[in-house]
């Protein structure tokens, strides 16, 4: 479906809709289109094309809300009888008040800057190639070690694309298109078979890593041999930037408007307050180009703006959409993230590890969850004891627990080694003190 | 392999429109004998017997073993109470067809979004590159074949109209302010599934499922001298509307209050391994993760589970049966049929403390010689099939609870779970308590909270040194994931004692 083709039938719904007794009505249409590549033991495993198209209807009926989704979009006569019988049972609802549609002032007006986030030669990319990627990588590492037991790999790539219209004056659209290839290596480790992954992706095909990816993999899995839990006991924890994300999520998620008016969140009242060490700053910024967070307007059309999180560990903003902030008595911010950018320090992994007397690298979360309305939190960790700079065996079958509130506070040091692949833009993390629980 | 709370309330927000039926379009059928029940799922997706097999032809015409189609028709209806009212809902309708081709252990996998006869053999062709030498499909004569009904419904969701469903979500939240003036926030979400599934094989099978699902959970906040903690509590069961009942909404109400007071005041135990005891019912998140998992073929067929080499030897004790069942009626994760259109059964994983079987999907099944146990299971019509669970439990043991928590010196007691995870080679798994008894002197004392467990699959299996006789199925609703897609399970235990496993808690 071309984007017009999907601008004349969100138009249509959202008029359909404002005709049959909806007073303001949002509508927009996706549609994706995916495929993927396995391979295994030098054959394809796994061949996978996926075009899928839909539509999601915001209908907002005498201060009542309700919302529909179909992916049955082409059928007028069978839509606008959905969207007629779904404003008919939004009135047994109880009345919103603050169920609205954005101020339109607060709406991108189509004036912004090229993000970059389209490969305009994703359709023309041979499918012969994809196969070879795929291929290449199992070739990097199968029968490479006498303890692979299982090497898998995937090329997968992705277009999306979307429009948006809104009743009171919002028209945009986005496109995104994305190329990965990953490896799974299992190996033998007397009774047990652990794996390592590795993977790249990229916007542009031309820029997508396809060297070392199954070695990678394979030195994941060959680094757990041998791993063991060690004794319980309060350490440093240095968190790899692969993973770091897994300990900032909590804290993201506790910003949400939605967290803070249902009061589920550790962090209400805590804007201006200290909620983390001098060495976090975060920036939420919406306009790295080909960053892959990127985004001109969120999810109800607001124009996005580079947003301080945290500077210097003082809160300074919270994730809050329109239904929100009018419940919170709040400004609108943004109801979700972009790019997350956390402000790097000077020295690489390696660096970090050797300021480290007795500490746990940790490489990988295992389970584990939080206490949304505490921060307390409790998490299966593996990775690598540390002592004097150097990793001295693999650890697993560990978990660390503590509270948010304190853990940030804990964060010692920073690592320069931000991986830009990312939307969220994380470096390896120092924090002291962290509570390990093994033998 | 999450079963995450988190995703489940995200989906569980929002019924606006009651229903949304396809015009039937009456079509002809010439020389093939079909029953009426079969008749009304092709006319449902606008098919003839015809067009299935023109499908199926394109599908194996580049060498393909088998193939087959999965249509899916689904409508859910979601309501959600925030604040005191009930002011917000969400409908949805999904609809397509996946087409599967394999060749030995490789799949093709391809769906469309219509059931056009075009769109179907441009993704037919799509799937058919798996294999790659041209022939001439030879049809094979259309069959059916009677399936059982483990989800018999009263009152379809699709005859439910929205002013029948409120009353009962605004009571849920109107009781939890009654019990309990601690309670300072309730949110309460209904939500309602019908999913029409026709299945046609290159075999010639033809068959279909009607599948209900109902949902109803809250998620209750309560502050106390300035200390804010929350919980919930959820039923999911393949129903109708007469799933709804003032008892099922006290039960919730009553249930969230209790999970949420306990909380207050909870601390954490001692960090290290330790004697975990898991109360009967959502403690069989231990099978599902510590066992379950590695037991699906997927991994074991590629060498990648930790149970790889284990078939037909002992692992746990003598006492320990452990069974695998789509039967269980009403159960959120029973099936009249699997997603290929094999037959649900009863399976015994572990017999006597014996590894007997895997979970199979038909790959799988093929690959080591077995019959398929009925575990192909798929998110949708947009995902193969892979093995996956239904319903896993562990028959009653030899002990009593009373005995297994005596015996405890210094451990937990846990019953109340949010989530779990496994790594399926290494054999770690966890899971997160959301609350449990600290266990002193064989004595239940003092609450604990938010802590994870982990442990290794064959070592905590071994190390099941008791279990009660006072076994139950799990109330709850619990989701699991695995490559990307989500299905609905069930799980039950009675009380057992794992004699060690690594807690989360605070160090000395």
């Amino acid at each position: 479906m071309t984007k017009d083709e999907k601008y004349s039938i969100a138009k249509w719904a959202m008029e359909h809709a404002v005709q049959n007794g909806a007073q303001q009505a949002r509508v927009s249409i996706y549609n994706n289109n995916s495929s993927q590549i396995e391979v295994r033991e030098e054959k394809i495993d796994k061949l996978q094309e996926s075009n899928r198209s839909g539509m999601q209807i915001n209908l907002y009926v005498n201060n009542k809300y309700s919302s529909i989704s179909t992916n049955r979009i082409t059928n007028k006569e069978e839509l606008g009888k959905f969207i007629v019988e779904a404003i008919a049972g939004t009135k047994y609802l109880a009345e919103d008040e603050f169920r609205t549609l954005p101020d339109p002032e607060r709406y991108y007006k189509g004036d912004g800057p090229d993000l970059k986030s389209v490969d305009p030669k994703f359709t023309s990319v041979d499918p012969q190639q994809k196969v070879k990627d795929a291929f290449a990588l199992e070739k990097e590492v199968f029968g490479s070690d006498e303890h692979i037991i299982s090497v898998s790999a995937s090329y997968r790539d992705g277009m999306s694309g979307s429009v948006m219209v809104a009743s009171n004056g919002f028209k945009g659209d986005t496109e995104n298109t994305y190329y990965s290839l990953s490896a799974s290596v299992s190996v033998t480790d007397g009774e047990a078979r652990p794996s390592g992954n590795w993977y790249e992706s990229s916007i542009f095909n031309d820029e997508l890593i396809r060297k070392d990816i199954g070695k990678k993999a394979l030195k994941r899995a060959l680094d757990r041999l041998g791993q063991a839990k060690i004794g319980s006991g309060k350490m440093p924890m240095i968190v790899e930037n692969k993973v770091a994300g897994n300990s900032l999520g909590p804290l993201i998620s506790a910003l949400n408007g939605y967290a803070i008016q249902q009061k589920q969140s550790f962090l209400i009242g805590m804007k201006g307050e200290k909620i983390g060490s001098d060495l976090m700053t975060i920036v939420d910024d919406p306009f790295i180009v080909s960053g892959r967070g990127s985004r001109l307007f969120d999810s109800e059309g607001m124009a996005t703006k580079k947003m301080p999180l945290v500077e210097n560990g003082i809160l300074k903003n919270y994730y809050i959409d329109t239904y929100y902030g009018k419940k919170l008595e709040m400004e609108a911010t943004t109801g979700g993230t972009t790019n997350l950018v956390f402000k790097p320090g000077e020295k690489d992994l390696e660096g970090l590890l050797a300021d480290i007397d007795r500490g746990i690298l940790v490489t990988g979360f295992n389970g584990g969850n939080n206490n949304g309305a505490t921060g307390d939190f409790s998490y299966g960790i593996e990775g690598f004891l540390v002592e004097k700079g150097k990793l001295i065996q693999p650890v697993a079958e560990m978990n660390i627990t503590g509270s948010f509130k304190q853990l940030w506070k804990d964060l010692v040091a920073v690592g320069n080694d931000v991986d830009p692949s990312r939307s969220w833009r994380l470096p390896s993390l120092v924090f002291d003190n962290v509570d390990f629980s093994g033998i | 392999m999450s079963i995450n709370r988190r995703n489940f309330i995200k989906t569980g927000g929002a019924a606006v429109a009651g229903t949304m039926v396809l015009p039937p379009l009456l079509k002809s059928c010439q020389n093939i004998q079909i029953s009426p029940d079969v008749k009304s799922y092709l006319d449902h997706f606008e098919v003839t017997p015809t067009i299935l097999q023109k499908v199926i032809a394109e599908a194996m015409s580049k060498g393909g073993d088998y193939a087959d189609l999965f249509f899916e028709h689904t409508i859910s209806n979601s309501l959600g109470l925030e604040d005191g009212k009930v002011n917000s809902a969400h409908s949805n309708i999904d609809y397509g067809v996946g087409i599967r081709v394999l060749k030995g252990d490789q799949t093709g996998y391809a769906y469309t979004e219509s059931t056009n006869l075009q769109d179907m053999l441009k993704v037919a062709k799509t799937a058919a590159n798996i294999a790659n030498d041209p022939v001439t499909f030879k049809e094979n004569d259309l069959f059916e074949k009677s399936i059982p009904n483990y989800y018999k419904v009263s009152q379809k969701w699709e005859n439910s109209t929205i002013e029948e469903k409120i009353p009962f979500v605004q009571k849920v939240n109107d009781r939890l302010f009654e019990l309990d003036e601690k309670v300072s926030k309730a949110r309460v979400f209904q939500r309602d599934e019908t999913s029409y599934i026709m299945f046609y094989s290159s075999e010639g099978l033809l068959t279909f499922d009607y599948r209900p699902m109902a949902t109803l959970g809250v998620v209750c906040v309560m502050e106390k001298d300035g200390e804010i903690e929350n919980d919930y509590s959820a039923r999911s069961v393949r129903r109708g509307f007469e799933f709804m009942t003032d008892d099922v909404v006290e039960e919730l109400a009553q249930e969230a209050v209790k999970k949420t007071n306990f909380l207050f005041g909870a601390g954490k135990p001692k960090a290290g391994e330790l004697p975990v005891v898991l109360g009967a019912g959502g403690s069989g998140i231990l099978l599902h993760e510590a066992m379950g998992h590695p037991f699906e073929a997927d991994f074991n067929r590629k060498g990648e589970s930790i149970f790889s080499d284990k078939m037909g030897k002992s692992i746990a004790k003598d006492f320990i049966n452990i069974v695998e069942d789509g039967t269980m009626e009403y159960n959120r994760g029973a099936l009249n049929i699997d997603d290929e259109g094999n037959d649900v059964k009863k399976v015994y994983l572990v017999k006597d403390g014996v590894l007997e079987s895997y979970l199979h999907d038909r790959i799988s099944a093929k690959h080591y010689g077995v019959e398929p146990t009925g575990n192909g299971r798929r998110q949708s019509f947009r995902y193969m099939p892979i093995p996956r669970m239904r319903i896993t439990y562990m028959e009653n043991g030899p002990h009593t609870t009373d005995d297994i928590i005596s015996s405890v010196d210094y451990g937990v007691y846990v019953d109340n779970f949010t989530n779990g995870q496994v790594k399926i080679g290494a054999g770690d798994f966890t899971f997160f308590v959301k609350s449990g008894t600290l266990i002193e002197n064989g004595k239940l004392t003092e609450p604990i909270k938010d802590i994870n467990i982990i442990g290794n699959g064959p070592q905590a299996l071994a190390d099941i040194t008791m279990a009660a006789g006072d076994y139950k199925t799990a109330t709850g609703t619990w989701t699991c994931g695995k490559g990307g897609q989500s299905v609905p399970v069930g799980m039950g235990l009675p009380s057992v004692l794992v004699k060690k496993l690594t807690v989360g808690g605070t160090s000395a």
